[in-house]
């Protein structure tokens, strides 16, 4: 099972050290960790997105909440925020075949980013799907280099309310 | 002072003093000499160790037998890492303490610098909350916080790392406001809708059992608790860490749950229907195995801690809070009620396991200890080390109040009890307090004893000397076929010819006729006192519970390969 956490914590060094530590003592596993400035700038805001089972999830929960840097943490369920990946890849493409990555990027709305004489580099952003999508669809080309940002998420306000309304 | 700048170091004295410190526990070296210089002159005592682990325990030590923050204080590099065992042993069994580091200046940190160490970074995983101070002005207002984090809600050491240029730095001293960390606060009252909830338990309950931890003792709820028993006459088992919640002494004292429990107390969780579990984390050394741990009962787990719900055991009914404050509210409103037939069963169970030891002429660690209560009843404070004697101390001393039985719980330190009974003396110099140690674990912490010996702490240390690490042996005699890898020590020093050298007075015993003259001899000596005894070297620890075993599992003594 897939949660992602959204965490608002004091903006300080070593404020990671102390959330990533945190996940190391406790053996869980942080599949990406995202982390960047928010409205307020004396705030951070970390976005994990970590596996285990429903007793492990809950747990890091307690345990982040525990942390004296932690403000606020929220889960969010899937269905009710908005999750964004960025990704560039570098695949190697022979002259020839530049039209067929072209076309796979037109139809995600991927940016070609660089081309070179071996290669062409994809930019595309997107949820966990649509990202999984864009590289099955270039599977065929080999990768060179992928970097990925990790999840950044966000509620979505207009379904929690429209919840809200329906209780 | 007239001048109204003041130096790091000035001003971390000062606010030590403020928050109330009148004793710290340290250890010099280059990167504190400006704190040192300060401390020269200064109204706050200095006990100064051998050895930055012994300031460490001390400062735990001292904290567990007042229940006040207790201080420590290294240099950097080496300094700082002595002090992580120490660090670990109190945050595992959640003791406010301050640990105070020097650290390379600013503009040397991750240079390699001579005696630099991250400390910061090491010691993130056994500390509540951890500082780097780069800047002197924030120094104040850190200190506050420390001492704040330290002591409230779920307590823990707290670290923090100064900077020599720090120390020497000047700036004006402020007026700190309260203090403010948005993501901290610890819960104090208990929801209304639980309380109500553990109330109706309890009503329904035919055979309910307490089961109370170390959490009674941070929250000073022992007398909140006693109400609580004396009205429901509910009986009470505890962990370790919950020794002398209630006299030991008690008809409804069932002594410690567990892997080396008694055996009624053991039996009573596993028949009972409702444990109202308090202050306590359900170590596995007391659970065993999780499934087989108590299938009769619901479960009310009381914690100030929320992720201590849930983390080992499902709990029914879950409350977070600060345990007097619960234990008030359910004193409000808990009715007397009579469970005559739980009772019977649960005092058969006590009279048909009592507690017993072999009687072949050799010297039984369990009759110095029993031999020790006789003579004290309960009105002395005991600091142990880890291993056998530990769990002897646990099973045949009953103790009668809170901070009277320190021990390393949740970390197991071996070398943690002379220090912290050392801390204990300069906290508590009303009450006697005596270290009962092994063979072993005194030797990981011996160079304190020139700290007993310089400041004349009247600290009884009493060796149970078996001349083996005797817990991993057993454990090798019942699990390894007794193949006794390295739990043999072969040889040890004569430990009082060690405590002469030190020009403390060293009693050996090793007949069961002399133990009695010899405490007696100990307990009226002014100062430390050293008592050898030379016990059965192959005594085991019984009861116990093969690990991840069930609570009726009981290895019969003489059973081995189970």
């Amino acid at each position: 099972m897939l949660k992602v956490i959204s965490i608002l914590v004091r903006n300080h060094p070593g404020v990671l050290s102390h959330v990533a530590g945190m996940f190391t003592r406790r053996a869980y596993n942080i599949e990406t960790i995202a982390a960047g400035q928010t409205e307020n700038p004396e705030v951070t805001r970390i976005t994990i997105t970590v596996s285990g089972d429903e007793a492990v999830l809950e747990q890091v929960t307690k345990q982040l909440r525990k942390l004296i840097d932690v403000i606020r943490v929220r889960d969010l369920k899937y269905s009710e925020s908005i999750t964004r990946e960025l990704v560039l890849l570098t695949v190697y493409v022979s002259m020839d075949k530049r039209q067929d990555v072209m076309g796979i990027a037109n139809t995600f709305g991927a940016t070609i980013v660089d081309i070179s004489e071996k290669t062409m580099t994809l930019e595309f952003v997107g949820n966990r799907r649509k990202i999984d999508t864009i590289l099955h669809a270039l599977e065929g080309f080999k990768t060179k280099e992928l970097a990925r940002t990790g999840i950044v998420a966000l509620p979505l306000e207009s379904q929690i309310e429209q919840h809200r309304t329906l209780l | 002072m007239t001048s109204s700048q003041k130096t790091g170091a000035q001003i971390l004295i000062q606010s030590l003093i403020e928050s109330g410190v009148d004793h710290i526990f340290g250890f010099p070296g280059g990167a504190v000499i400006p704190i040192y210089d300060v401390l020269y002159e200064a109204s706050l005592k200095h006990i100064l160790t051998r050895h930055e682990q012994g300031a460490a325990h001390a400062a735990d030590g001292y904290s567990r037998a007042t229940g006040r923050v207790g201080v420590c204080l290294a240099t950097s590099g080496p300094g700082a890492t002595n002090l992580v065992t120490g660090l670990s042993t109190a945050y595992m069994d959640s003791v406010p303490m301050v640990a105070i580091t020097g650290q390379v200046p600013v503009s040397m940190i991750g240079n390699d610098s001579f005696q630099e160490a991250d400390i910061y970074g090491i010691t993130i995983p056994v500390t509540k909350y951890n500082y780097l101070v780069k800047d002197v002005n924030d120094l104040q207002r850190i200190i506050k916080e420390a001492f704040y984090i330290a002591s409230s809600g779920r307590p823990g050491p707290v670290l923090i790392d100064i900077p020599k240029d720090v120390q020497q730095a000047k700036t004006r001293i402020k007026k700190i406001g309260p203090v403010k960390l948005p993501g901290y606060h610890s819960p104090s009252q208990g929801h209304p809708r639980q309380i109500h909830a553990i109330l109706q338990a309890i009503k329904d309950a035919r055979r309910p059992i307490i089961y109370a931890g170390g959490g009674v003792v941070s929250s000073g709820a022992s007398d909140e608790l006693r109400k609580f028993v004396q009205k429901t006459q509910i009986p009470v088992t505890t962990s370790l860490m919950g020794k002398g919640v209630i006299p030991e002494t008690d008809d409804l004292a069932l002594g410690m749950l567990g892997m080396h429990g008694t055996k009624y107390a053991n039996y009573a969780i596993y028949e009972s229907d409702l444990i109202i579990s308090m202050g306590v984390r359900f170590d596995d050394r007391v659970v065993g195995n999780v499934q087989k741990f108590a299938p009769f009962a619901k479960i009310i787990h009381m914690d100030i801690d929320p992720a201590e719900i849930g983390k080992r055991i499902a709990v029914d009914i879950p409350i977070v809070g600060d345990l007097k404050n619960i234990l008030y509210m359910l004193n409000q409103k808990v009715q007397e009620q009579s469970r005559k037939k739980w009772l019977q069963t649960v005092m058969r169970m006590k009279k048909e396991n009592p507690l017993t030891f072999g009687d072949d002429g050799k010297l039984k660690p369990q009759l110095i200890i029993r031999t020790l209560s006789e003579m004290t009843k309960g009105d002395i404070i005991i600091t142990t080390d880890v291993g056998q004697h530990q769990m002897w101390v646990a099973l045949y001393y009953p103790t009668t109040e809170p901070r009277r039985f320190i021990t390393s719980g949740g970390a197991g330190t071996m070398g943690y009890g002379f220090p912290a009974a050392i801390g204990a003396t300069v906290g508590r110099t009303d009450i006697p307090v005596v270290n009962i140690t092994g063979d072993g674990s005194f030797q990981m912490c011996i160079q304190e004893l020139a700290t007993a010996r310089m400041y004349n702490l009247p600290v009884k240390i009493f060796i149970l000397n078996n001349g083996y690490l005797g817990m991993v042996r057993q454990w090798q005699e019942m699990f390894y076929e007794r193949r006794y890898s390295y739990t043999n020590l072969e040889f040890n020093p004569d430990f009082c010819k060690v405590a002469e050298g030190y020009e403390i007075p060293a009693i050996r015993v090793t007949e069961s006729e002399a133990v009695k003259s010899a405490i007696d001899r100990a307990l009226n000596m002014d100062g430390p006192v050293l008592v050898d005894f030379y016990i059965d070297k192959e005594e085991n620890v019984v009861p116990m519970i093969p690990p991840g075993g069930g609570q009726t599992d009981f290895i019969q003594e003489g059973e081995a390969g189970c």
